[in-house]
């Protein structure tokens, strides 16, 4: 690996940009085209990058497998809790205009938070899957 | 155009034996893809098909075949009933098309149910300017809780064949000890 020296600084300028852009895709969902599911593969991606360009055991360093099936799992915890906070404020499952006093911006918190947990398990799969491929032909 | 460019590269992966080809390929189809959905001013779905066909499937079809080796092997008879039946499947579905409403038509189904509805109501019940965005996690909050709930159990199905990364190294290691 200790030869790929322009690989590795491209690479190292290109991360950063790439997960600003999938934070800004993420969070820009409402106005713009994105969302959760393109925002974690997005995030997914930057993170792949990283991992195949500078190895999977310096990737190991920078997030564990285990961090990422949490994360993976959070969200959907997060996606079904938004909806169980529904019912506990009197709507229905999944209804967001209860979540604050006025409907529309509770729309838009419930809108924000269940998106989040979009990005947050597509990304943790995404790299998960990343991780259980490369992995096996690391240990070989 | 488009459609045409799609045809031959799916004409190309199906007739390739360099499966290293066939990948780049099905990433450039995905790409057209994209594309195509881009003309029908659909940017959301064209977004998801470019970062998800084109860029992850393509990363981890070339993991798989840094595991598998990179040339088809044992290509048995020469697939004249599979020919067959897919040539017919085709027809049908060509077929089917000439039941389709015109693209852009006001009158398909698909405009005159709730669609009207979302466009005019989602500004002030919901205030996001991006529709796409309310439909998908608000009006449509069910099916977005299932699309997530298939991918994390397709993720959970991915590491139980595979061996969660991770679980089999510390095996490794207790080994070594």
């Amino acid at each position: 690996m200790g030869h790929h020296l322009v690989l590795r600084v491209i690479c190292k300028l290109l991360v950063p940009l790439i997960l600003l852009f999938a934070l800004y895709v993420q969070f820009h969902g409402d106005f713009g085209p994105g969302g959760g599911f393109q925002a974690g593969v997005l995030f997914g991606a930057g993170f792949i990058l990283y991992g195949i360009v500078f190895g999977l055991g310096h990737f190991r360093s920078v997030v564990s497998p285990a961090l990422l099936r949490t994360v993976a799992a959070c969200g959907l915890l997060l996606y079904l809790l938004v909806g169980v906070a529904g019912m506990l404020l009197g709507g229905n499952y999944l209804d967001y205009s209860v979540l604050r006093e006025n409907p529309a911006s509770g729309q838009h918190l419930g809108i924000f938070l269940v998106e989040l947990g979009v990005g947050l398990t597509v990304s943790g799969v995404m790299i998960s899957l990343f991780y259980a491929f490369a992995d096996r032909r690391f240990r070989e | 155009m488009l459609l045409l460019f799609i045809v031959v590269v799916a004409i190309a992966i199906a007739v390739l034996r360099n499966l290293f080809a066939a990948v780049m390929l099905f990433g450039i189809f995905s790409f057209l893809a994209a594309a195509v959905f881009v003309s029908l001013d659909a940017v959301d779905v064209a977004f998801t098909e470019a970062a998800v066909g084109a860029g992850i499937a393509t990363i981890l079809m070339l993991a798989t075949l840094a595991r598998v080796g990179g040339h088809e092997r044992g290509v048995h008879g020469h697939g004249l009933f599979p020919l067959a039946i897919a040539f017919f499947t085709g027809l049908a579905l060509i077929h089917a098309t000439s039941d389709f409403p015109l693209v852009g038509d006001p009158s398909a189904p698909a405009h005159g149910h709730v669609a009207p509805r979302y466009l005019k109501e989602s500004g002030s019940e919901i205030g996001i300017p991006n529709v796409v965005t309310s439909v998908l996690a608000s009006y449509r909050g069910y099916d977005t809780l299932g699309e997530v709930t298939v991918i994390f159990a397709a993720g959970v199905g991915v590491l139980c064949l595979l061996g969660a990364a991770g679980a089999g190294a510390r095996r490794e290691d207790k080994k070594k000890e």
